[in-house]
């Protein structure tokens, strides 16, 4: 039982921070430049292939520094010369446009690495058993995520708050006419914000690849997820995202942990439903099974009752 | 352009046409198509497929083909969807291709076998035969049977059988977990090894029996917690592909030491992520020897052949080259490709593979009749590797295949 | 098509005639040509594509309900597609048994009411809000249904589908749809009576305060029209017509997989709709079509043909917005003017130097994803019905040439094509 949750929540916390370090970015580009980038998964694809091929000549260090810097880079170029022609058009058609990328990425990855799925390996150097406990060990790369996310969340956060291009940033938040009027340039900061945005994506990507998979599809499971984080923790707040990205993380890694059928479970709250009928199916299933299916009730629950999120301030 | 030019243009256009049309093409090739996963968390079996599939047909192509025409291998990707599928077998139908083989997965097979059925029963005319070389829900041979479905690789309860046989001679399990996948194969081993325990050794209690979605899951560390948690002795799962691949690597990493009993956890990458920490622990229920120690001088050279052509790949399904071999035969017997004759040339048909077993496709419900092979992971005495890892399968039991077989359900019902 | 001036001269019947004519021509001339199609291709495989391209028309025609005349970009839009295919499957097998009497021809209309019954409860809470909003909770609802076809075993099917026979029901005045060529023109009636229905959607009230609701939403409600309601009338009928779709899907296919409600076939639908034209009623048509034709023919000669028609669609947002349909109606001009010859040279010349260079890029990206992902050292390839050998610099440099040819001939010729519909069109 000990066992069961306490590496349920180590799990838990490494799934909830990965999901942190790929919705900040996107929340943060949704805050400044109210598009929703559909393509940001991709970028965190992009990120674990190139991460791959230069670890194959450079090793896994230099490539967790580089990969991220290249994709941060094509990211502004996108933005520069996609994103800022389509914006005139209004948000549905910068939804559309990055939808058309997404598509786009995900075919050149396969043009370029092939279909079936990269062996990507944990670097040896991290590759033993951090402890174990009550039968069952926890891996140190999983120990090594979890570092790797808070720092990131440490530095983004000083920057935010410390630094002057960290204040103008914010700014443009929400203010982003009169940022301009003080004789900043606006669009650079937009710029700027996608290409981190992506950046930090990507370093998801170099460091999940190994224990995520890296395949063409990757970039459809977890996109899906990140959307449900942003929105429920709010569009364009930071705080709401963390929040989120951990609740979703536990929530489903708890999930996976429990045989109680649905049925079962609502009985014990005091919800009596009779077998048969429509629901029928519903109610006779394991919690485990319906963990898939968790975030997005959540979400849909969440647009329905708040459409601000948790911690945010504005829909749209 | 004045007529006497323009004459000529037509002339010369028209002597090139026929020159080309009539140059001397080869007799007709006789067209067979592959329907499996070329993309997608299963595209690694689909391919290596593809390739001992290939190798099969290069060797009857050399020693003179069928009816003197070649064998020609149409591959089609069926992204393991049972829609996509349908699509392909469509364009198969369209260019006249007589036969189809497939494998992967039970899901793509229902769908195919229901569309030939329903494709054969409205056209007379242009026929389609289904070979199911690997995909082995027992219903397709049981309620779901009929003439024109062949399936040649032993189907999921005369494999858990044989796995339960030797499971229960294993004293010192007393608790086991079953995990499989969401759909109809996965299903199909977990009842099979619920019932049959129960038979065999009703002291062993299920302590788990989970059921994931396909292809889906990436991190296995939750089920493996939850493995651990239970206090399993043992762990029988049906999984393949990606998913085996990722069920190996959690199990590792979470510290996992307990037995497996599986269908298909070695090869195609599954073998090199297993490594060390599987020796004489994972074990393999599957249809032909394992290539260690000893394999029958055929085998051992065929396997020798393929890995030169292909340094990462082995032969982990033989079956397709006693299913092509097959349909080569009956070909042959039946003298056309006309798929009715074929067909009945292939009921009942006998055929030795490269182990030396005698196998039978039964008439009753086109299974084929085969010994099973039960083998560990290991790395003594291994001459042919999985994976080139240097890890590979040695035998320790075979069933024989009167003590195989199993009764079936199936009311064949042949065309007039 | 009602200005004043228009209303006034329908009092001489002469005009009011032509009018008419102009208005059910095009009506009449698609009846005609969806009825000998099948005279003019009659391979399997053409007939196979055109029910795929027939149904695949509707579907987009009920997306653009939605995202052309609405303004709401739903990302769930196959949702209701799946859910129309999967009831008429389901009653389509119980009419097989006997339970039921309904023969295939009804079949579209229930999965139309399956489709609409789900719209309404999606559609209650979809459509408060526009926007991003909306178009967020299509993506959480879409993938909600995607994960609940593994609970909902026994009505999806799970892994495996919903299988169905459409020659097992009871038949209706004797048609029985054993063949794909009377699947055809079943599809072909469905598709004329639901782009005609759609086609009156849109000149109603309802669909004309869609319209100014996408344009305008606050105006509008103080015109005095909830935007709410107007969007849900929207988001109903668009989701019975893409349930008319599921149900021909049902019929054509007889099988439904989840994958069928999930975010790919979404997506496609977007695709088509939008490299179409979303701001004119053929421009889905087009789309579809154009979409279809490319995913069958293309498929077969390269595996990137996703990505080319990716490519296709953005360069559709980026440069072209208003789509193909668009590019069409911005001839209409030449056209009356009767000027259209004078751009068939211009055109013809750009048009092939553009063509080269294309073939030129197509030619490079295949050589580059056979050299990235195959094994074999000395292989070769058939592109363009030509075998070239990768791995040697020849195809490389051949490919390059054209590419490079092909867009400064382009460069140099575009002015002068430019030029030359500016004159047509004065």
């Amino acid at each position: 039982m000990f066992q069961l949750i306490l590496f349920s929540i180590l799990n838990g916390l490494v799934y909830g921070m990965l999901l942190f370090m790929l919705s900040s970015g996107l929340t943060l580009i949704f805050g400044m430049m109210g598009v929703l980038n559909f393509a940001h998964a991709s970028f965190y694809m992009l990120g674990a292939y190139i991460a791959f091929t230069l670890g194959l000549r450079l090793g896994f260090w230099p490539a967790l520094l580089i990969a991220p810097i290249v994709v941060g880079l094509l990211g502004a170029l996108v933005e520069r010369h996609g994103l800022r022609r389509v914006h005139r058009f209004g948000h549905i058609a910068e939804l559309i446009f990055t939808f058309g990328v997404a598509i786009v990425i995900e075919e050149i990855v396969q043009l370029v690495w092939g279909r079936p799925a990269k062996s990507y390996q944990v670097p040896a150097v991290l590759d033993f058993p951090l402890f174990r406990a009550f039968g069952s060990s926890f891996p140190a790369y999983k120990a090594f995520m979890l570092v790797i996310s808070v720092a990131i969340f440490a530095f983004i956060f000083v920057i935010l708050t410390r630094t002057r291009a960290g204040l103008i940033i914010q700014a443009s938040l929400t203010h982003s006419q009169m940022v301009a009027m003080l004789g900043h340039n606006v669009p650079r900061v937009f710029m700027v914000v996608f290409g981190i945005g992506s950046a930090l994506a990507a370093v998801a990507g170099v460091i999940a690849g190994p224990v995520l998979g890296t395949f063409p599809g990757m970039a459809q499971v977890l996109g899906s997820i990140v959307f449900v984080v942003v929105v429920i923790g709010g569009l364009g707040s930071l705080t709401g995202a963390f929040v989120a990205s951990l609740l979703i993380g536990i929530v489903q890694t708890f999930a996976v942990a429990m045989d109680v059928s649905v049925g079962g479970t609502l009985a014990a709250v005091g919800v009596h439903v009779t077998g048969g009928g429509v629901l029928h199916d519903l109610w006779k299933v394991t919690i485990a099974q319906v963990a898939p299916i968790l975030p997005y009730v959540l979400l849909v629950l969440t647009l329905i009752l708040r459409p601000t999120g948790l911690f945010g301030t504005r829909e749209t | 352009m004045s007529t006497r030019h323009g004459a000529v243009v037509f002339v010369v256009i028209t002597a090139l046409v026929v020159g080309l049309a009539s140059s001397a093409t080869p007799a007709d090739p006789i067209k067979v198509a592959y329907i499996d996963p070329l993309s997608g968390p299963f595209a690694a079996t689909g391919e290596n497929g593809l390739n001992q599939f290939k190798y099969a047909a290069d060797a009857i192509n050399k020693s003179g083909g069928v009816l003197g025409r070649q064998l020609e291998l149409v591959p089609l990707d069926n992204k393991v969807s049972p829609q996509e599928s349908l699509i392909q077998l469509k364009k198969v139908i369209g260019d006249g291709i007589p036969f189809v083989f497939q494998g992967n997965s039970s899901g793509v097979a229902h769908a195919i076998s229901d569309a030939v059925q329903k494709h054969n029963e409205r056209n007379a005319g242009n026929r389609v035969l289904y070979l199911n070389y690997s995909a082995v829900d027992p219903a397709l041979t049981n309620e779901k049977c009929h003439f024109w479905h062949f399936r040649f690789d032993a189907h999921a309860d005369m494999k858990m059988a044989a796995l339960t046989d030797v499971i229960a001679t294993n004293k010192s399990i007393k608790k086991m977990y079953i995990i499989g996948q969401d759909y109809s194969f996965g299903k199909a081993v977990a009842d099979a090894a619920v019932s049959m325990l129960g038979k065999k050794r009703p002291d062993i209690q299920i302590v788990g029996n989970e059921l994931h979605p396909i292809g889906k899951v990436k991190d296995f560390s939750p089920y493996v917690q939850k493995i651990v948690a239970s206090g399993a002795d043992a762990v029988i799962t049906g999984n393949w592909g990606a998913d085996m691949i990722a069920l190996a690597k959690a199990a590792n990493d979470g510290g996992l030491k307990v037995p497996f009993y599986t269908y298909y956890a070695a090869s195609d990458g599954v073998t090199a992520a297993i490594g060390a920490a599987g020796i004489d622990r994972i074990r393999l229920v599957h249809e032909s020897h394992p290539g260690n120690p000893n394999a029958p001088k055929a085998f051992s050279d065929y396997i020798t052949g393929y890995r030169k052509l292909h340094p990462q790949n082995d032969i982990n399904q033989p079956r397709i080259q006693t299913a092509l071999n097959m349909l080569a035969q009956a070909i042959k017997r039946a003298g056309t490709t006309d798929v009715d004759k074929v067909a009945a040339a292939l009921e009942g048909a006998e055929f030795t593979n490269l182990s030396g077993d005698q196998l039978v496709m039964r008439r009753d419900d086109h299974q084929l009749q085969m010994p099973i092979y039960i083998s560990v992971h290991t790395n003594k005495n291994i001459k042919h590797d999985l994976d080139a890892s240097g890890f590979g399968l040695s035998l320790e039991n075979k069933i024989e295949r009167d003590k195989a077989t199993q009764p079936t359900t199936c009311k064949m019902q042949r065309p007039t | 098509m009602s200005s004043p001036a228009a209303t006034r001269s329908l009092a001489l019947p002469g005009v009011a005639r032509a009018v008419r004519a102009r208005r059910l021509g095009p009506w009449l001339t698609a009846a005609v040509v969806l009825l000998i199609l099948p005279q003019l291709v009659r391979t399997g495989t053409a007939l196979a594509v055109m029910n795929q391209m027939g149904i695949a028309v509707i579907f987009a025609l009920s997306f653009n309900m939605l995202l052309g005349q609405g303004g709401m970009l739903s990302f769930g839009h196959a949702v209701y597609f799946g859910i129309g295919g999967f009831i008429a499957a389901h009653l389509l097998n119980l009419a097989g048994r006997g339970t039921l009497w309904l023969p295939v021809p009804l079949l579209p209309l229930v999965g139309g009411l399956g489709g609409l019954a789900f719209a309404v409860l999606f559609g209650s809470f979809s459509t408060r809000r526009a926007g991003t909003v909306f178009s967020m909770i299509s993506l959480g609802v879409a993938e909600l249904m995607a994960a609940s076809s593994l609970i909902f075993d026994r009505f999806f099917g799970g892994e495996e589908g919903i299988t169905t026979n459409r020659s097992k029901a009871p038949l209706l005045l004797g048609l029985e749809f054993t063949r794909d060529r009377q699947v055809y023109y079943l599809i072909a009636f469905w598709l004329f009576v639901a782009a005609l229905a759609m086609y009156a959607f849109s000149r109603t009230p309802v669909g004309r305060m869609a319209n100014a609701v996408r344009d305008n939403p606050e105006r509008a409600e103080f015109v005095g029209y909830s935007q709410h309601r107007v969007r849900l009338a929207s988001f109903c009928a668009a989701g019975f017509f893409a349930g008319i779709a599921g149900g021909l899907f049902a019929i054509n296919y007889e099988i439904l997989t989840a994958e069928n409600m999930g975010l790919n076939a979404s997506g496609v639908v977007l695709l088509m709709a939008y490299i179409g034209g979303i701001g004119y009623f053929v421009g889905p048509i087009i789309g579809a079509v154009i979409f279809t034709f490319l995913q069958s023919m293309l498929s077969d000669y390269t595996g990137m043909w996703l990505f080319y028609l990716g490519i296709l669609f953005l360069i559709t947002v980026l440069f072209v917005p208003m789509g193909l349909a668009g590019i069409l109606m911005l001839h209409a001009p030449a056209w009356r003017s009767r000027r259209l010859g004078r751009l068939v040279v211009p055109y013809f010349v750009t048009g092939t130097l553009g063509l080269l260079a294309v073939v030129g890029g197509i030619g490079l990206l295949e050589l580059l994803h056979f050299v990235a992902v195959s094994e074999a050292a000395g292989a070769t390839k058939r592109l363009f019905w030509v075998a070239v050998a990768p791995r040697t610099l020849t195809p490389w440099l051949g490919f390059a040439a054209l590419a490079v040819a092909g867009a400064l001939g382009v460069r140099w010729t575009a002015p002068r094509a430019a030029a030359a519909f500016a004159e047509a069109s004065n």
